[in-house]
């Protein structure tokens, strides 16, 4: 029964893949490495599955004659499963899985495909054939937030987070620490969403919070929708994921863009090369992983000091979560002269002092 | 000149089948066209979607895993649709049933794996399903509240009561704060039955329920009873049925399908409780539960071919490119079509001379 259906499926396949080195009459398309991407978005986000998408494209231009790239979009967390392994089942050498409730399915179908390399966005779990990546995003934040501690003029700042998991937390910590490094009254509204993508949600969210008298606002959701929102009422807000100018050339003060290029082809050369292995990456803004969009519609001197951040988060001067930390019940969370290590800041589920939000316990 | 559908006397039993089987035809050839447009070709188009998926063993366990929850699902709400009452909220009813069920696997996460623990899940899945689908259900008999309304808004309700307890109380204490339930041990998972860790027990779960559900509707007093309400209200009235009873019970069979299947789901595929648990199942059942009109025969092949077109999209999103957009486009131009094509297997189409007349078919 087996040999008989694998035989069906792979004439099937073999005819479709038959007509690629007749077109092109060159290598055969089975010699090259298939790469495959899960994105949980559409890749017409314009944000996070946008970008990962162009890191694929990169990759596809990058190695021409060594690779070939598909993906699977709009893939539910709850369903992944299938689809990762309908990749490794259609002949995948290399998986990436770009979502955090990817990781479970990923493992499993890596258990029974030991010989495809997967790689797993914003994950903590690793084996053998699955590595993890990840950003340091929270470097763009502080940045955001010294910018945003200066202009403005409210004292008011409105933030759209998706889910309160690590990584969003960080971000508003480290986005509140670098407001108050420079306005230490500076207030930070949060509107939880409880989605990554829903243009109609987030427009909302930015209506609500432009409404309660932020004048800029941030994200951690991946439309453009709160940018536009504030462009159209004349306020200021950053992007995310990708850089949105484009949708606000008024508003869009800089944006956090991830840039998983370097990343992307480094391991798809190692799994050619037959020299991958399982590795956790968290690269920031001195990998290039991190990568802040052009300072836009701001003073010279705010600029200057956006820049100046910018180079001492790159040169190692400063940290974000530089002590002293204090949290929202006034325990010290890092000392004076000492810095959050890596695993306080993965795990991170308590606010800094000063914002006005509770986190579930 | 005006169009008039005049009800026929006699339903043919040869247009009842081929009249879905046309629209399946209609569908696949606009489809054809759509593929044709995008510069696919149609034919390795129709071979990616529909025949690929069916050959080879690995995609046929993935149909059957697709199909189940939806089958389960639909063939609750048949109950509730055939006599005439609208559960909008299987979703809902679907996420309280898996957060119920795994809520007993957390809690005796690491008690030794009893054989009773699976057992104990599916029950608690079910009852909870069913309890949640009884809110709207009591409004409605008690209070005259729309039940679409109610059972719809009650989903948000179950997704962010999901939510808080993955992010909160069930949280896994090991797991960076990340929001997710400890991984279930073996005894509360539902055991697999092929080789491949792939295709599990709760298959036959569903099978069981279309089983049970064709032979309810079809074969007993309470069967009838839930026909005739849907049928004719009045009759169903004289001949001493309450309105009340059979709409608590049928909400409460539909909601308790839609539990179980989620707890199916949780002990299942997915194996921990996490804030995402349905990719939208509850509502892909009512569009299953209507393209099967409303028979669990019906509703059996109707979840398979949801299932097969899934599958096969996600095929044609790699092999041949095509956007996942079409997959959906698809799906939507099938139910339209099988929809109408089932009114020419109910009606007379009539061209009648004169202006327009108020509609007298129902």
């Amino acid at each position: 029964m087996r040999g008989r259906s694998m035989r069906l499926g792979g004439a099937v396949l073999g005819a479709m893949v038959a007509v690629g080195p007749v077109l092109t009459g060159q290598a055969l398309a089975a010699d090259k490495l298939k790469v495959g991407f899960v994105y949980v978005g559409p890749v017409a986000d314009f944000g996070y599955s946008y970008q990962h998408d162009l890191s694929r494209k990169a990759l596809a231009a990058a190695m021409p004659d060594a690779v070939e790239t598909t993906f699977l979009e709009n893939v539910p967390e709850a369903d992944s499963e299938r689809s990762i392994e309908k990749l490794a089942r259609s002949g995948a050498g290399l998986i990436f899985t770009t979502s955090f409730g990817f990781m479970e399915p990923t493992l499993k179908v890596a258990r029974k495909f030991p010989k495809v390399k997967f790689a797993h966005a914003t994950g903590y779990k690793r084996s053998d054939n699955v590595a993890t990546y990840s950003a340091r995003f929270y470097e763009g934040r502080y940045v955001c937030g010294k910018i945003a501690g200066k202009l403005s003029k409210s004292g008011t700042v409105g933030y759209i987070a998706s889910f309160p998991i690590p990584e969003v937390v960080s971000g508003i910590n480290a986005f509140m620490l670098g407001a108050q490094a420079v306005n230490p009254n500076i207030k930070v509204k949060i509107v939880w969403v409880n989605t990554w993508f829903d243009p109609g949600k987030e427009a909302e969210a930015a209506k609500a919070l432009l409404a309660q008298g932020a004048d800029i606002l941030t994200q951690h959701t991946d439309s453009a929708a709160p940018l536009q929102e504030a462009e159209k009422q004349g306020k200021l807000a950053f992007g995310q994921s990708s850089d949105q100018f484009r949708f606000a050339p008024k508003a869009q003060l800089t944006s956090i863009t991830d840039d998983w290029d370097g990343y992307v082809i480094a391991q798809a050369k190692a799994v050619r090369d037959g020299t991958w292995k399982s590795s956790d990456t968290w690269g920031g803004i001195k990998d290039g992983m991190v990568v802040l969009a052009p300072f836009t519609n701001m003073p010279d001197d705010v600029k200057a000091m956006a820049e100046e951040t910018t180079k001492a988060i790159v040169d190692g001067k400063v940290h974000p979560f530089d002590g002293p930390v204090t949290k929202q019940d006034g325990t010290v969370a890092v000392k004076q002269g000492e810095t959050a290590p890596d695993p306080m800041i993965l795990g991170m589920n308590w606010y800094v002092k000063g914002i006005d939000d509770k986190l579930t316990p | 000149m005006r169009l008039d559908l005049v009800p026929r006397i006699r339903r043919s039993a040869v247009l009842d089948i081929l009249a879905p089987a046309l629209a399946f035809v209609a569908a696949v050839m606009v489809g054809g066209v759509a593929v044709a447009a995008l510069g696919v070709s149609p034919g390795a188009a129709f071979v990616t979607y529909f025949v690929t998926p069916l050959s080879d063993v690995w995609s046929l366990q993935e149909i059957a895993l697709k199909a189940a929850p939806l089958a389960l699902i639909a063939t609750g709400l048949a109950f509730c649709y055939r006599a005439d009452l609208w559960n909008i909220g299987a979703e809902g009813q679907f996420v309280v049933g898996g957060l119920a069920g795994g809520w007993v696997g957390v809690a005796t996460h690491g008690s030794g794996g009893s054989v009773w623990i699976l057992p104990a899940m599916l029950a608690a899945g079910a009852l909870a399903g069913a309890a949640y689908a009884l809110i709207p259900a009591v409004l409605k008999v008690r209070l005259g509240v729309s039940e679409i309304l109610t059972s719809l808004m009650l989903v948000y309700v179950a997704q962010l009561l999901l939510d808080y307890m993955v992010r909160g109380p069930l949280r896994d204490p090991a797991g960076y704060n990340f929001p997710q339930s400890v991984g279930f041990e073996a005894a509360a998972r539902l055991p697999y039955l092929m080789e491949g860790e792939t295709l599990h027990a709760g298959v036959l779960i569903a099978l069981a329920a279309v089983g049970l559900g064709t032979f309810v509707l079809a074969r007993t007093l309470f069967g009838f009873e839930v026909r005739l309400v849907g049928a004719s209200p009045r009759a169903a009235r004289f001949a001493g049925f309450s309105d009340a009873r059979l709409t608590l019970a049928v909400f409460a069979i539909s909601g308790g399908a839609a539990g179980l299947a989620g707890i199916v789901e949780v002990a299942g595929r997915i194996g921990q409780l996490q804030p995402e648990i349905s990719p939208g199942y509850g509502f892909t059942a009512i569009i299953v539960a209507f393209l099967g009109r409303l028979s669990p025969p019906g509703i059996l092949v109707a979840a398979l071919v949801i299932a097969l077109t899934t599958i096969g999209g996600e095929g044609a999103q790699i092999d041949l490119k095509l956007p996942l957009d079409l997959t959906r486009a698809f799906q939507g131009l099938l139910l339209g079509l099988v929809l109408g094509a089932d009114v020419f297997a109910r009606y007379h189409v009539r061209l009648v001379p004169g202006g327009p007349v108020s509609r007298t078919a129902p």
